[in-house]
């Protein structure tokens, strides 16, 4: 098989499949001990099952273990789940908290290379490389992204432009001024800027902008193309959480089929989200991951919330890494209307496939004498404006059709006038649950 | 012949048409007939204006989304049965109105009804056939 000319690190990416789980083996065994040792949590978790770290005789064995929530984290907040003393801890960071307390977490030194290490290894998989100018507009501060695309981007021995968020009007100029090749940040964020660049009549072509690498949000195919279209640009998926470390948990290749997960790292799960049961190979369902080399913050079994699945054949960049889908969602953002699951992605590549829809919309939930409904509100644009009522009612019709169709569940389209949906710098927060 | 209408989303709530009024009122634009066709969310608000590329400037700087179309204005005699002869020989010919509306001021002896059609240069045929007076764009937001 050709490899891929650029791998940050061949010799554990593209190692062979029973080689990793035998390192897979012996770094959990290291890990449970640590923890059990150290982290009164998880002493407590291995006494309710009358678990011992030696117990472990197989990767399957970890199966046995409860799983460890958010909740267990707030429970143990700020610092109940670290492993290692205070003077052993470099770094914190602290997840964004959009539900309830913070989440806090630590880096001892070696977690901070490790890291580095792994950001490096998918930013080089989506191309980039020591010649990139690489444009950072995430917020730079308790949030991990900005920093470990920082550290990564260092390591290659790119440019890097700390530029951190906000601010789209100077974000423009630096990108034009600076010769910004390589753009970080949030999906939603890169189409903002798309907007102000059309609204100021920049093209994107005369710039030299080449990749982008999007993460910290779910995002769907459609938007990927609009990214690329619009931008000018390669747009690449990467996948992190703060829990577990930041990004560089998985992140896409070149081929754009699935996010590497660096498994020499972190050792993945797919469950049910229900019934918490181990799903087979291949199964769509929530990502559950335990950390293999961590040391300040180690989790066991975390439950990502994340829906995705995957893939284990080696890709055909070389890398043998098990590929991880898009995010289909979160758990927690799947949405249950008439009893049906619904996730607000599903409802965003339907209005992408709308000829001139743009993904500026929000949607409603609310519960009338018993029974749910669904409302999507769609910002109106010129394209998608008609002044033949006869010719609005029939585009508000068929996209109801197609939301029907796909979701398996009736919606209601409204027109908004423009600018009227929060457009988000961070993370869009779309869902609107009056039920609650 | 043609005249130039602009279009108006708006989303039905109060307030929002005063808004409008008012964005083109300060920027010196003069409204000559309006006409709003509503469901409960939305609305659709048709305008002739003395200004519309002024009116479409003014009114995209405030965000709203608006669209440009061509419609025609003719005379018809302000007495029983004037708009009937109107509609009969459109009718006859197979032109297809989308919708009309009238102009409150006078042309003259006539009144003044806006007209949107599917095929408007077909129309335009039609009624300069049967002698019926097409008003002149300038004509018309002169009223």
């Amino acid at each position: 098989m050709n490899r891929d000319p650029k791998i940050w690190n061949p010799s554990a990416e593209c190692q062979p499949r029973e080689q990793l789980l035998a390192l897979q083996l012996q770094r959990l065994q290291t890990t449970l001990h640590l923890v059990s040792e150290n982290v009164p949590c998880y002493q407590a978790k291995f006494k309710e099952v009358g678990f011992a770290p030696q117990d472990l005789k197989t990767l399957e064995d970890l199966r046995q273990l409860p799983f460890t929530t958010k909740d267990d984290l707030r429970l143990n907040y700020p610092y109940g789940m670290f492993a290692v003393p205070m003077r052993n801890v470099v770094r914190i960071h602290s997840s964004s908290g959009t539900t309830g307390k913070p989440t806090v977490v630590g880096y001892t030194q070696q977690d901070i290379q490790t890291w580095t290490e792994l950001v490096a290894r998918f930013m080089t998989a989506a191309g980039v490389t020591d010649e990139d100018i690489v444009h950072i507009a995430f917020g730079y501060g308790l949030f991990t992204g900005a920093f470990g695309l920082h550290y990564g981007s260092e390591a290659i021995g790119a440019s890097v432009i700390p530029m951190s968020g906000g601010n789209t009007d100077k974000q423009l100029m630096i990108m034009q001024d600076y010769r910004s090749s390589a753009l970080v940040c949030t999906p939603s964020y890169g189409l903002t800027l798309a907007d102000r660049m059309e609204k100021q009549g920049i093209d994107p072509h005369s710039l030299a902008l080449r990749v982008g690498l999007f993460g910290a949000e779910p995002w769907s195919e459609q938007m990927r193309n609009e990214l690329e279209n619009r931008l000018g640009i390669i747009a690449t998926d990467n996948y992190g959480l703060s829990e577990i470390m930041g990004p560089g948990v998985a992140g896409e290749c070149l081929h754009k089929s699935g996010m590497h997960l660096a498994e020499d790292h972190f050792l993945a799960e797919i469950i049910d989200p229900d019934t918490g049961v181990v799903l087979p190979e291949g199964s769509v369902g929530e990502l559950v991951i335990t950390s293999l080399t961590k040391q300040a913050f180690p989790m066991i079994r975390y439950r990502t919330r994340d829906i995705t699945r995957l893939n284990y054949e080696t890709c055909s960049c070389g890398r043998t890494m098990a590929r991880m889908e898009k995010t289909r969602g979160r758990s927690d953002d799947m949405l249950i209307i008439k009893g049906v699951n619904v996730f607000p992605t599903q409802i965003e590549e339907v209005l992408f496939q709308i000829e001139g829809c743009e993904p500026h919309y929000q949607l409603i939930i609310d519960r009338v004498n018993n029974v749910d409904s669904l409302e999507v509100q769609v910002e109106v644009n010129e394209k998608i404006f008609f002044d033949e009522m006869k010719q609005q009612r029939s585009f508000i019709e068929q996209a109801e059709k197609k939301l029907a169709s796909v979701l398996g569940v009736s919606a209601k389209v409204k027109l908004v006038e423009p600018a009227k949906i929060k457009r988000h710098e961070g993370k869009a927060c779309r869902v609107f649950d009056r039920r609650k | 012949m043609k005249v130039e209408q602009i279009s108006i989303f708006i989303e039905n709530k109060s307030g929002r048409l005063a808004e409008v009024s008012g964005i083109l009122g300060d920027s010196g634009v003069n409204i000559r007939a309006l006409s709003l066709a509503d469901t409960s969310d939305f609305g659709i608000l048709r305008l002739i204006v003395d200004d519309s590329e002024k009116a479409l400037q003014v009114l995209r700087e405030h965000k709203f989304t608006v669209s440009k179309t061509e419609v025609i204005g003719v005379a018809v005699p302000d007495s029983p049965g004037g708009l009937s002869s109107i509609l009969h020989i459109l009718d006859q010919n197979n032109v297809n109105v989308e919708y009309m509306y009238a102009f409150v001021e006078r042309s003259g002896d006539n009144a003044v009804i806006i007209f949107r059609f599917d095929d408007i240069d077909e129309a335009i045929r039609v009624l300069a056939e049967n002698g019926i007076t097409i008003l002149k764009g300038s004509t018309i937001t002169s009223i």
